[in-house]
């Protein structure tokens, strides 16, 4: 039986290895061919760099505007989800602890939102803010983030305040608490863990997003990373080299975030699916 | 309940608290959703100011646009590829990777990673895989089947696709079943291999009804996502060859923005999206009924 037993173990690590290995070739193709001269990977693809060349990675860094790209990402994502987390908590525990038929409504509304896809609102969406003049704006882009993503980060507050004790508060309120204190003061950093949920979940759509973005922000210097990016692959498709640097310069770093966060993300993964 | 002194000063904490988002949601959400709704009814190009009211002729359109009907079969076509592939990869990852190897953790988080990079990249990170590389293999070997890109055949770019989405959304899925088999308790497991059942029968008497509602998410995600798809489908195939892989969000958005038929269009992003709701309601309503309690 044990030795039955560890066989199998054996067996299953050494798929699993395998599997995994396959999973993740691409991104080292990439990574391997990012060093290369383009005549170098059209002979081989799958050979090892000759020498770490960084000439490809200094040349998309500048053609791509990247300093650019990276800072409106990051700036549009974490204004974003920033906005998401406050707005959204502060809107689930109202709706808790006020029952009211208005907020009932409101409630189920945002709910049964979430089965619209993007799609079916675009073009409207584009009509509506192009005639306001308030397209091509890094700004109007997160306004926008917050009313698309406000629905399941309400969703998923409300779950969780609800099994926070209302004595709690009551206590707050009776030490003389107004309701805004109550709220910053004792609710919300009880919510610590579910605003973790919350950013991941959101960090990891608006960082990623491509199709939104791609019709609000035309100006180039407005551009987030995934736009940047493949304008520079639809520019230099034929330079294989430099566009493979550019992708790993896409790629990487977010690949590296995930090295030091992997715990929080399966976990907020994890979290918000289960609501 | 808990309330503030004074009427005036409970209203403006009800609007301190809810205004930003209700606002910024229904500006953003209901109201394009409603004007998109008006909009199937007139014949707007885009440029005109004025609209004409055209009843429902945009709807009479879309029913006779064979494009969109062609689009809309081929998207079933890999929809339904790519859901039970997805689902079935990812629940047998999940169910290795609860079974206590070693490092399951590391591996977890390795099939994970593709979730961590948006759509547009993965795309053109496969699109050089499938031109390049496993040409470069095919010819090496002597592979037939990979010996040209399988992009610019009509026959295998949809396969490329369905690959594609596939490896991209695994690793989500198998998380949610993770969550799901770690829920199973240990002792009805043990009480069954007591009972002498073996592991094919634990698994479709015990496991497997156990973890319905991580089947039912799972496969309600995957039909919304590979439904909707157009990230993917622009960088890695672009629809072509030859429109072989024009998905159905591929085809809307071309009918409005480059077509300028915003009428038919949104009245398309309608019809889609009043398809895709039944079929995710009916999925949802038929697997319920299929929970059980431990």
């Amino acid at each position: 039986m044990n030795t039955k037993w560890s066989y199998m173990t054996f067996t299953k690590s050494l798929l699993m290895t395998i599997f995994l290995m396959l999973f993740i070739a691409p991104f080292i193709i990439i990574l391997m061919n990012s060093f290369k001269a383009k005549t170098e990977i059209i002979s081989n693809p799958l050979s090892l760099p000759n020498s770490l060349k960084l000439t490809n990675y200094i040349e998309a860094f500048e053609r791509m505007d990247y300093v650019y790209a990276f800072a409106n990402s990051l700036t549009i994502t974490v204004c974003s989800v920033l906005l998401i987390a406050l707005f959204s908590s502060m809107t689930a525990h109202y709706f808790v602890r006020n029952k009211s038929k208005f907020n009932m409504y409101a409630f189920f509304l945002m709910v049964a939102s979430m089965i619209i896809p993007f799609q079916a609102i675009m073009i409207p969406l584009v009509k509506i803010y192009g005639s306001l003049e308030l397209l091509n704006s890094k700004w109007a882009l997160v306004y926008m983030y917050v009313g698309f993503g406000s629905s399941l980060a309400v969703f998923i507050y409300h779950g969780f305040i609800k099994s926070i004790p209302k004595e709690l508060e009551e206590a707050a309120l009776i030490d003389g608490c107004s309701r805004t204190q109550t709220f910053f003061k004792i609710v919300f950093p009880i919510l610590m863990p579910t605003t973790v949920t919350v950013f991941i979940l959101n960090v990891l759509w608006i960082w990623n997003d491509f199709l939104l973005p791609f019709l609000v922000l035309i100006t180039p210097t407005e551009r987030t990373l995934p736009l940047a990016t493949y304008s520079f692959y639809g520019t230099y498709s034929a330079e294989y080299g430099l566009v493979m640097a550019g992708l790993v310069l896409t790629i990487f770093p977010v690949i590296l975030v995930y090295f030091f966060a992997q715990k929080y993300i399966i976990q907020g993964v994890m979290q918000g699916s289960i609501k | 309940m808990i309330t503030d002194k004074g009427f005036l000063k409970r209203f403006r904490t009800g609007i301190l608290f809810t205004a930003p988002t209700l606002f910024a949601f229904t500006t953003v959400m209901i109201v394009p959703f409603l004007y998109g709704l008006y909009l199937t009814f007139t014949n707007w190009d885009g440029i005109a100011t004025t609209l004409t009211y055209v009843g429902f002729e945009n709807y009479r359109s879309v029913f006779e646009d064979k494009a969109f009907w062609i689009s809309f079969l081929l998207t079933l076509k890999y929809v339904i590829a790519s859901v039970m592939l997805i689902n079935v990869v990812a629940f047998l990852l999940a169910y290795t990777l609860t079974s206590g190897l070693k490092g399951q953790k590391f591996f977890r988080a390795g099939f994970f990673i593709p979730n961590l990079i948006g759509g547009i990249l993965l795309g053109l990170v496969w699109q050089f895989i499938f031109s390049n590389l496993m040409v470069f293999i095919g010819k090496q070997l002597n592979l037939s089947f990979i010996e040209n890109s399988w992009l610019v055949d009509p026959d295998k770019a949809l396969g490329a696709m369905v690959i594609v989405t596939v490896w991209q959304f695994a690793g989500y899925m198998m998380i949610i079943y993770i969550a799901g088999l770690m829920s199973v308790p240990n002792d009805i497991l043990e009480a069954a291999s007591i009972d002498g059942a073996n592991k094919w029968v634990t698994m479709r008497a015990m496991i497997l009804p156990m973890i319905v509602p991580s089947i039912i998410i799972c496969v309600f995600l995957s039909l919304q996502r590979t439904f909707m798809v157009y990230d993917v489908n622009l960088s890695l195939t672009a629809g072509g060859p030859y429109g072989s892989t024009e998905l159905i969000s591929m085809h809307v958005f071309r009918k409005a923005f480059l077509s300028r038929d915003y009428g038919v269009g949104q009245a398309e992003a309608f019809v889609l999206f009043l398809l895709v709701a039944t079929i995710t309601f009916l999925q949802v309503y038929f697997s319920k009924k299929k929970e059980v309690e431990a």
